[in-house]
């Protein structure tokens, strides 16, 4: 198992490669002079120039691409071009804000997503499932940006029962947690709905009702259990979604997060921002890939003894060579 | 056999009447129509007919399991030891399932639960039925699986790690946990290859002699059937066309259904040129002929077998036959 995972990490390292060379590559073919916007525009053409030269913005694309690889594998992911301070820092600033509100938008779909869609399983064509689909189909279908502009307008600006924006308490979390991850819940409750369908008709379903068990035992221990593995994945693809969706809402909300950072700095074509947000984002994204992975094998003891039996097999491998010459 | 003075057991199953219906967008699918037969106790009754007969149905009937929708029991009786299955409630009903009945699945492949060991399935029913601490009944567990021949330690390995024939001894082991008084053997070998179906039978066979339950053994196979079972009904369509014991039915079969059926059999003593198959297929159970639903198939047919379905007539003491023919004392 920990090879597994050691294996798992290793294969991390191209993927991030791949994005740290695409972003970059982005970034260097976009419009826009950093060092004119540094200056402002009372700049004269000499100090702009001085300035290109000093940050080497006159670097051929390898040459700027290779130090800034080797600054990242130093832990420096550049300086922000307006406030000069290190983009790690101000990451770090602003991502535990953005992981929080991720964190309980997806805690809030989870807990709302799986019992919904249960619920739809078992009461399969009732109005209580027909409701759900309906309510789900809505949740997709809605932009995140425009839902969080109409709660506000309802919620907010019509009966001032919730604050409009800022970040100071639980009352403050309510509307951007709900805009940010109804996607989540209408998928994840979808998602549940059909997986469960799917097993519930199996064989051994039958079986546990042949032994006189209880139809909730039989619900939740039996078919849950077996009709996990989708909805864990849609949990984890919906966590990173909602990582780098929250970018637009934290906006209209005017939450200090990730996603604010990285739309100011790309408006301001502060590249180490973008680029260190970007990378941190995969960063997360992998790591969760990976935590997903090992919850498959926690949940299914088949993608559990896959894992174990390669190490067998080598083992067994090894094995044969040592016996072979004696 | 080796049941002595059979009829002297008290009657442990008797199914009256059972009308089964499935409602599908096709129309209503006439799955089971008017099933009788009993069981005394310790007893083996052979339910053998082709894919579609209604064989599992009628199973999942007693058990009151017919998925629902858009199965519907709609109507008739299914007594258990004088209890009428079909007027218990889900909580007593659930007392019955596993502890007084159990069923043992066609399809072992997908019978067991992939995420569970089979220890713990095994355990579960019995910590369902019996009030024992877990420890105790993980220890039943292992016993169980050391009577159906899987060694005890196996019993943390999940079903993905056993073999089809070692999982349907799971499935029988599952079965038999609680002592049932009714086994429910629902094509046990069907999904087995021959050796293991021999081994499997034996088991099923030796547990029944040894522990004197009723058992309901679905089968196509009337080998299995002659090895094992005592009474024999031979269902068609929904209808149980001939019924009646093993020699009545293996010696005398009246009913022409059940002649096809031993004429497509391969036979070492008697020398014939082809096997005769009985022309035709099975009769789409959503649209069931007015009369005999044999009739179309039947090479005795006559205009009065179209005009309703024939009654069950006794032609020798518990042995009932559902053809006009026999009716006229013709039949033979």
């Amino acid at each position: 198992m920990s090879k597994f995972i050691i294996k798992r990490i290793l294969v991390m390292i191209p993927v991030l490669l791949g994005v740290t060379f695409v972003i970059f590559t982005m970034m260097y073919f976009t419009d826009g002079n950093p060092a004119q916007l540094i200056l402002g525009d009372m700049a004269t053409e000499e100090q702009i120039h001085e300035l290109e030269e000093e940050m080497g913005l006159n670097d051929p694309f390898f040459t700027r691409y290779l130090n800034y690889l080797s600054d990242l594998l130093h832990g420096d992911l550049g300086t922000s071009y307006v406030t000069g301070q290190p983009v790690a820092k101000e990451i770090m600033d602003r991502l535990p804000v953005t992981v929080r509100i991720s964190f309980c938008c997806m805690i809030f779909a989870v807990a709302v997503g799986i019992p919904a869609g249960i619920l739809s399983a078992v009461k399969q064509y009732s109005i209580l499932d027909n409701l759900s689909m309906v309510l789900a189909l809505v949740g997709i279908s809605l932009p995140n940006f425009w839902l969080a502009l109409m709660l506000v307008l309802v919620f907010s600006v019509g009966l001032g029962l919730l604050p409009p924006s800022g970040l100071y308490g639980f009352k403050y979390y309510i509307l951007p947690v709900v805009s940010i991850s109804a996607s989540a819940v209408a998928t994840i409750t979808r998602m549940t709905r059909s997986s469960m369908l799917e097993v519930i008709r199996a064989d051994y379903i039958r079986t546990a009702r042949a032994k006189g068990q209880s139809e909730n035992v039989v619900i939740f221990r039996h078919a849950l259990l077996n009709a996990l593995i989708p909805i864990i994945t849609v949990v984890g693809l919906q966590f990173a979604t909602t990582l780098s969706g929250t970018v637009v809402n934290e906006q209209i909300f005017a939450i200090p997060g990730l996603g604010k950072l990285m739309v100011d700095a790309i408006k301001a074509r502060n590249y180490p921002v973008v680029q260190g947000g970007v990378f941190v984002l995969a960063f997360i994204f992998s790591i969760l890939n990976l935590v997903i992975d090992l919850i498959y094998a926690f949940v299914d003891p088949r993608i559990r003894s896959q894992y174990v039996r390669k190490k067998n097999k080598r083992q067994a491998e090894t094995d044969n060579r040592k016996e072979v010459p004696a | 056999m080796s049941v002595k003075n059979p009829d002297m057991r008290p009657e442990l199953l008797q199914v009256k009447d059972l009308v089964i219906q499935y409602e599908t967008s096709d129309g209503i699918v006439k799955a089971v129509n008017g099933v009788n037969f009993s069981l005394r106790e310790g007893e083996t009754l052979g339910l053998v007919g082709e894919t579609g007969a209604g064989k599992t149905t009628t199973a999942l009937g007693i058990m009151r399991l017919v998925p629902d929708p858009p199965g519907r029991i709609v109507s008739g009786q299914v007594f258990f030891e004088g209890k009428d299955l079909l007027k218990e409630n889900k909580v007593q009903m659930r007392a019955h399932r596993g502890k007084d009945i159990s069923m043992i699945f066609q399809d072992p492949m997908t019978s067991l639960n992939p995420v569970l060991t089979v220890g713990d399935q095994i355990a579960e029913v019995v910590r369902i039925h019996e009030k024992l601490s877990r420890a105790d009944a993980i220890k039943r567990a292992a016993e169980m699986l050391q009577i159906v021949g899987i060694p005890a330690e196996r019993m943390n390995e999940y079903p993905h790690q056993f073999s089809g024939g070692m999982k349907q001894r799971v499935v029988i082991a599952i079965a038999l946990a609680c002592s049932p008084k009714l086994i429910i053997a629902d094509e046990p070998t069907t999904a087995l290859d021959v050796t293991i179906q021999a081994q499997v039978l034996d088991l099923i066979h030796n547990i029944q002699q040894k522990y004197q339950t009723g058992m309901l053994m679905i089968t196509h196979d009337l080998g299995v059937v002659a090895e094992i079972c005592s009474k024999v009904a031979i269902m068609y369509a929904g209808y149980i066309v001939e019924y009646g014991s093993i020699e009545d039915i293996f010696e005398d079969p009246r009913h022409p259904y059940t002649k096809g059926l031993f004429g497509a059999l391969p036979n070492l003593k008697k020398k014939v040129h082809r096997l005769s198959p009985i022309d035709g297929m099975m009769p789409d159970p959503a649209n069931l002929p007015q009369g005999c639903p044999f009739e179309p198939r039947c090479p005795h047919r006559t205009e009065s077998c179209t005009q309703k379905v024939p009654e069950g007539i006794e032609v020798t003491p518990g042995h009932m036959v559902r053809c006009i023919c026999c009716a006229q004392g013709g039949g033979k």
